[in-house]
């Protein structure tokens, strides 16, 4: 154990013995997600560097503190990357963070979310333990699958120390088309594709422009490309198109701010919203992020109907439900499992839901 | 008491004795129909067993529920009289994760078998947990979509099941494993509740306790309704066969394919011996010279499928395969996989008993491991033959043996720890696909450090306060870890010998 974690360890069996909070944080670059958090900073941001990367096995172990950027830079050379795209929100974004926050990018809809590439996590519980979930291989039942249960818990559950993450190689070729197309339009087509064995890797839609990437094989995106028909976007137009997207720094998300955005995830089918407000589509239709002056409830509602939920993403009143309420009995298991992990409750209690 | 001391109900080794038999009876016979509840002995041995037949016990009764609200009922009524509880799928399980508790009730979910919905333009199926893998497929066929895991039992093998193992099969290096294609459970907790997990978006709010629930064998809570994700079929499938004259250099050619950027829709591996046998039983047309044989798949459209192969044509002849071929037809694709998932059966044709071992470890870590196993098939005096999805570094090697003969069971047994013991050391783990159980619980103990066994418990215990699930799989006690020597397990005998096995 370096000196670094064993004073974190300290520092954590401390706080449970006193019961003061932490707020876990690394880069900050994901601070202004979730509820807000009024406590100490524990900076994790400390514990950087790549453990294991076997380019052939698929696998790469980091430490959480390891800038997201680096890491992505070291599988760049090898041509391999994080398949989930995931969203940086600012230089100093971590790998811990970025497991922490779940946020997965543009190709979510077709390769997988983060959770889907975490192999394994070493974790700090709020007792101060150092345990290891999971692993280093690709198929591996043994034990429950708390690797993935930390994916997303935004630091509810302990301090990530290292995870393996699946790592994929970077496809052959890639291509973005653009269309004209209505909300309604865009939905029934992305749905549509999505159905048939075409190479699809990204979409969004905005001020009625649908723009599609396509990724895989030389013959297959060439050969998709001319089924599909569309407008050719230039590969470098198109390589910042996509960050801006994954980055939120583009477009729909550069407009007005003085709203809050709104995240709904939803079936890829949903039929538009019809909230008002400006809207950008993303994952074939599963992602609808909204600016709107509707009050909150009433998106939730929506949500609802459509058989989704929604999340007050930026802005905002912080302090209240900014994830979508839970079930009785589900809450009830969130509140066991928190304190399963975290007995004391002092990691970034509150961040996911009220008492968690 | 120190902090890490401290123990959860369900983690102590649990006392069922009290339970009586006719007061679970009474209880269950009010909540369900004629014909649901099963109590007399000749009723209750079809259950004894799953696909791990060497493990049996009579449950107390077996309980066939049609509806939720009675498996909400049998909970209730099971938590209200602290009676463990153990559901089954179609019994095909190979780690004895449905072996009934003696002093349990067995819950079958059998009746569950209807596919509720199929939305093929949203890509989703709604299905009970009886509903077999293999008919989701179908029925999604006439919509060009499949649901991708495949596991070799697929023809019997339940999604409830496959939820619970968190199965996977010969295409998830490509396609994933069931967590990467579920999008939603409903469950019924001890307690009754009824609960959902995930949702038909893409992602739910709070803890991933849809990715929990899968492969959590039965411990958490009892699935009554799935939701699948439907996949596009490739419009095409083509296998490349390859000969190696040595088992290492095949390996070294499984990194290559990888190094070179393809993820191929199928990656398998079998040394000379587990092509010997299943060449004698299915003349697949192997070289039987070559010393391991890779068949590698790829799926796609024609262009992106032409495209795959030459690219792993050319690595293969880089890395110095004595022999390639690539299937002409559907027909010979077909034969080309025909060999290898006869692997189980043909290891039956050759020998009285085989165990299946299912280690995962890292495909660096395989020159080392088959040297490992050839010395232990000279120190135990028995032979085994080795298939591995090279692809995720999962290896099954089936160790040969005759239980009549005095003394090899105890061998077998003993060489599979060995296997699964090598397995955590050389960086993998000792289960990649067919669950820990009751079969493998002794080797946790040396994958996981007491902290670790602790949190899994507290885990359990967020779902399961009492430990009625399930109690004595896949987690074991720390009284069980300090008893355990060595494995003791019998031999591996499978029920269902007509089901490829791979």
């Amino acid at each position: 154990m370096s000196e670094l974690v064993s004073a974190w360890v300290e520092k954590i069996r401390h706080a449970a013995g006193s019961a003061t909070p932490l707020r876990i944080e690394g880069g900050g670059s994901k601070r202004f997600l979730g509820r807000t958090v009024d406590a100490d900073v524990l900076d994790v941001a400390g514990n950087t560097g790549i453990v294991s990367y076997e380019p052939t096995e698929l696998v790469v172990t980091v430490r959480g503190g390891t800038p997201l950027a680096e890491l992505e830079g070291v599988l760049a050379g090898q041509n391999q990357f994080l398949a989930f795209e995931p969203p940086h929100f600012g230089p100093r974004a971590t790998v811990a963070g970025c497991i922490a926050a779940g946020l997965s990018g543009p190709r979510r809809a077709t390769v997988g979310a983060v959770r889907d590439f975490v192999l394994g996590v070493k974790i700090i519980d709020g007792r101060g333990e150092i345990m290891s979930f999971g692993g280093q291989v690709m198929k591996n039942v043994a034990g429950y699958d708390v690797s993935r249960l930390v994916a997303g818990s935004l630091g509810t559950l302990g301090i990530i120390l290292e995870v393996s993450l699946k790592v994929l190689p970077r496809p052959f070729a890639e291509r973005t088309i653009r269309f004209s197309c209505s909300e309604s339009e865009a939905i029934r087509r992305l749905n549509e594709w999505g159905g048939q064995p075409l190479p699809l890797s990204a979409s969004a839609w905005a001020d009625d422009t649908l723009t599609l990437r396509l990724s895989g094989a030389w013959a297959a995106v060439d050969a998709a490309c001319v089924r599909l028909g569309g407008e050719a976007v230039d590969a470098d137009v198109a390589a910042a198109f996509w960050v801006g997207l994954r980055e939120q720094q583009s477009g729909f998300f550069n407009a007005d701010d003085s709203l809050p955005l709104c995240r709904l995830a939803v079936p890829s089918v949903a039929p538009p919203l019809a909230l008002g407000g400006e809207q950008l589509i993303e994952w074939g239709g599963a992602q609808r992020w909204l600016r709107t002056d509707a009050p909150l409830e009433r998106i939730r509602t929506r949500a609802a109907e459509l058989g989704g939920h929604a999340t007050l993403f930026r802005g905002g009143d912080r302090s209240g439900d900014v994830f979508t309420p839970l079930d009785t009995a589900v809450l009830a298991i969130h509140r066991r499992m928190k304190a399963a992990f975290d007995p004391a409750g002092i990691f970034n209690p509150g961040r996911l839901y009220q008492g968690i | 008491m120190k902090v890490d001391e401290e123990t959860t109900l369900g983690e102590r080794d649990a006392d069922f004795s009290a339970v009586d038999k006719a007061r679970v009876v009474e209880a269950l016979a009010r909540v369900l129909p004629a014909g649901a509840l099963m109590y007399e002995a000749e009723d209750l041995h079809p259950y004894e067993c799953d696909g791990l037949a060497a493990y049996r016990a009579l449950p107390l009764v077996v309980a066939l529920p049609t509806t939720e609200a009675q498996v909400v009922a049998v909970l209730k009524a099971c938590s209200a009289l602290g009676v463990p509880v153990v559901a089954r799928g179609a019994g095909t399980g190979l780690s004895g994760g449905a072996l009934p508790h003696t002093q349990g009730v067995l819950l079958s979910l059998a009746r569950f078998n209807r596919i509720l919905d199929l939305d093929p333009h949203a890509r989703t199926a709604v299905v009970q947990p009886g509903v077999r893998n293999l008919a989701i497929s179908e029925a999604a066929a006439a919509h060009g979509l499949y649901y991708a895991p495949d596991p070799s039992s697929q023809i019997a093998c339940s999604i409830g099941g496959n939820v619970a193992e968190n199965a996977g099969g010969v295409h998830c290096l490509k396609y994933g494993l069931t967590v990467h294609n579920l999008m939603r459970v409903r469950a019924v907790t001890i307690d009754g509740d009824v609960v959902e997990f995930g949702n038909h978006a893409l992602d739910a709010p709070g803890y991933d306790l849809l990715a929990l629930m899968t492969g959590s064998e039965g411990m958490l809570a009892v699935v009554t309704e799935v939701t699948v994700r439907l996949t596009p079929k490739p419009q095409l499938a083509q296998c490349v066969l390859a000969a190696f004259d040595d088992v290492i250099r095949a390996g070294d050619a499984v990194a290559a394919i990888i190094a070179a950027g393809i993820i191929p829709a199928g990656l398998e591996m079998m040394d000379q011996a587990a092509t010997a046998a299943v060449e004698q039983f299915v003349h697949a047309g192997y070289p039987l010279d070559a010393k391991a044989i890779l068949l590698c798949e790829s799926d796609g459209t024609p262009e992106e499928v032409a495209e795959e192969i030459a690219r792993v044509r050319a690595v293969l002849e880089q890395s110095g395969a004595t022999e390639i071929r690539v299937s002409r037809d559907e027909a010979e694709r077909m034969r080309f996989w025909a060999g290898r998932k006869a692997a189980f059966p043909a290891a039956g044709r050759i020998s009285p008993d085989y165990y299946c071992m299912d280690g995962t470890i890292p495909r660096k870590r395989l020159g080392e491991m088959l040297t490992a196993i050839q010395d232990m098939e000279t120190r135990y005096a028995l032979r085994c033959i080795n298939v591995f999805h090279a692809g995720d570094g999962n290896l099954h090697p089936l160790i040969l043996f005759d239980a009549n003969q005095e003394g090899e069971l105890h061998r077998a047994e003993a060489f599979g720890a060995e296997i699964l013991e090598l397995s955590v050391t050389l960086g993998g783990t000792i289960t990649g696909e067919h669950g820990v159980g009751i079969e493998k619980i002794n080797q946790m103990c040396s994958q996981f450090t007491r902290p670790e066994l602790h949190q899994f418990f507290r885990v359990k215990a967020a779902f399961d306060a009492a430990g009625l699930l399930n109690p004595g799989k896949a987690i074991p006690t720390l009284n069980r870890c300090a008893e355990y020597g060595r494995m003791h397990v019998k031999d591996g005998h499978l029920p269902y010998p007509d089901l490829p096995r791979f």
